[in-house]
């Protein structure tokens, strides 16, 4: 018997999430202890275009524009439909930014931002993203 | 701050990276560091006679310093001291309110500090400009610089030219820069090191990549088709085995027998001190240029300097 999770009236549904990546864009969200609203994540789904898919779902929590893009970092094939009412009001393909503030922590440990007050920020480049304080790259796995 | 500053139209100059710099840029800096030339040799000029420069050394580097404080001097600006050993670092005060009260002093800060990304944060705080003296391992542009120009005034042109850097690439925050500034005037780029001690693949494809440029790795010091050797020191202790790293150090020893095969325009830079990679002989060949190298260092700061004010 097919694994039910229910379908959500009001909040994020990301789907298309490559298959074992859902965990990390639960990451690049912050979703994870202390995160109040309620979520599942679907692992495995069979999907006609993927093979097998992951699908996260947030119930009555809307996830910022300006996140999608984060998504991007971990599952480039992901989209985002916002739910209201049972309807997707809105649907987005998540795109690569050019620069991502505040989320990822340099791994350096002799960077500035281990050190000050100051939000961490990494410029994405072709494969790497590169720390624009200690200007040290890495590739998305070391950061997530 | 400066972002408040930026919204209402002030823009203040920064030199933090070579990262940050393009070939025009870098060009602009060659004529202003002729002005700078032409005005030391007149003398003391007055350029920057109403500004006060700090210099804020977290970790020693004497020659930089001297070499800053001469220049701003030399521009007639008068100069701070930021000794940080003997003041707040001990203390724990974090670098942000170091910046903000030194900030607050003077119009000019010339920052040295072990962290890396330490002069770009500082620059975000500042309301004045910061010139990044050495952030650990990551940049010192004002080093670069000279390093550039020393190219270009004594092999008399700065593009076209076979560039070797050579060494422990790996350990020198000098050569990483170097890399990245050589790439931007010249196609033809190789690495001389020892097994190990070359450039990692991601600084080797990010220069590649950024430029379009030929990088050839080598594992002996062959320099025969070379326009300008850049050396740098091989440390003892980077090696685990101390008969390896003394049978690499005297393998990598530029001396006049490795010179016969060189073409005879070449040059030798350094970014000094040096201690044993290249032997005494060498000192008086007529291709080694380190001396002079190192003498470029005021006018070149005078031009980073003056540059900060619009006074060039
Ligand atoms: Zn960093």
């Amino acid at each position: 018997m097919p694994l039910k999770v229910e379908k959500i009236e009001n909040g994020t549904v990301i789907d298309h999430i490559s298959s074992g990546e859902g965990l990390r864009v639960m990451k690049i969200l912050g979703i994870g202890l202390g995160f109040s609203a309620r979520f599942a994540l679907i692992a495995n789904v069979k999907s006609k275009k993927m093979g097998k898919k992951d699908i996260l779902k947030i119930e009555e929590k809307y996830i910022d524009e300006k996140d999608f893009d984060k998504i991007a970092l971990v599952a480039p094939s992901a989209s985002v439909n916002i739910v209201k009412g049972g309807r997707v009001a809105k649907k987005k393909n998540v795109a690569m930014p050019a620069r991502i503030d505040g989320v990822l922590a340099c791994p350096n440990p002799k960077c500035i931002t281990n050190f000050e007050q100051v939000a961490s920020a990494f410029f994405v480049e072709k494969k790497t993203l590169r720390c624009a304080y200690c200007e040290r790259s890495f590739s998305a796995g070391e950061l997530i | 701050m400066r972002d408040a500053l930026k919204e209402i139209g002030v823009f203040v100059k920064h030199l933090l990276s070579v990262r940050d710099l393009k070939k025009e840029d870098v060009l602009s800096y060659f004529r202003k560091i002729e002005k700078m030339e032409e005005e030391v040799r007149k003398g003391r000029t007055n350029l920057l006679e109403d500004k006060i420069i700090a210099t804020l050394f977290f970790e020693p580097s004497t020659r930089t310093k001297l070499s800053f404080q001469t220049a701003a001097k030399r521009l007639g600006a008068q100069v701070v001291n930021f000794n940080a050993d003997a003041s707040s670092l001990k203390k724990g005060e974090s670098l942000m309110d170091t910046i903000r009260i030194i900030d607050g002093y003077v119009d000019a800060i010339v920052i040295r500090h072990e962290i890396e990304g330490a002069a770009r944060f500082a620059s975000e705080i500042a309301t004045h400009p910061v010139i990044n003296a050495g952030d650990g391992a990551n940049q010192h542009p004002s080093q670069t610089l000279i390093d550039l120009y020393s190219i270009k005034k004594l092999r008399g042109k700065i593009s076209g030219l076979n560039v070797t850097l050579f060494g422990d690439l790996k350990h020198a925050r000098a050569m990483h820069s170097l890399f990245y500034g050589v790439a931007m005037f010249n196609r033809n780029i190789a690495l001389v090191a020892p097994p190990g001690l070359s450039f990692d693949e991601r600084t080797v494809e990010e220069v590649e990549t950024e430029f379009g440029v030929k990088v050839t790795v080598k594992e002996k010091p062959e320099i025969d088709d070379c326009d300008v050797l850049y050396v740098c020191r091989i440390q003892k202790e980077r090696f685990s085995d101390p008969y390896e790293a003394e049978r690499v150090k005297k393998e990598f020893m530029l001396t006049q027998e490795t010179l016969k095969k060189a073409k005879k325009d070449m040059i030798i830079l350094h970014p000094l001190p040096k201690i044993d990679e290249i032997a005494h002989e060498v000192d008086s060949d007529s291709r080694a240029k380190y001396f002079q190298q190192a003498q470029l260092g005021v006018p070149v700061r005078m031009a980073i300097l003056a540059d900060l004010f619009g006074k060039v």
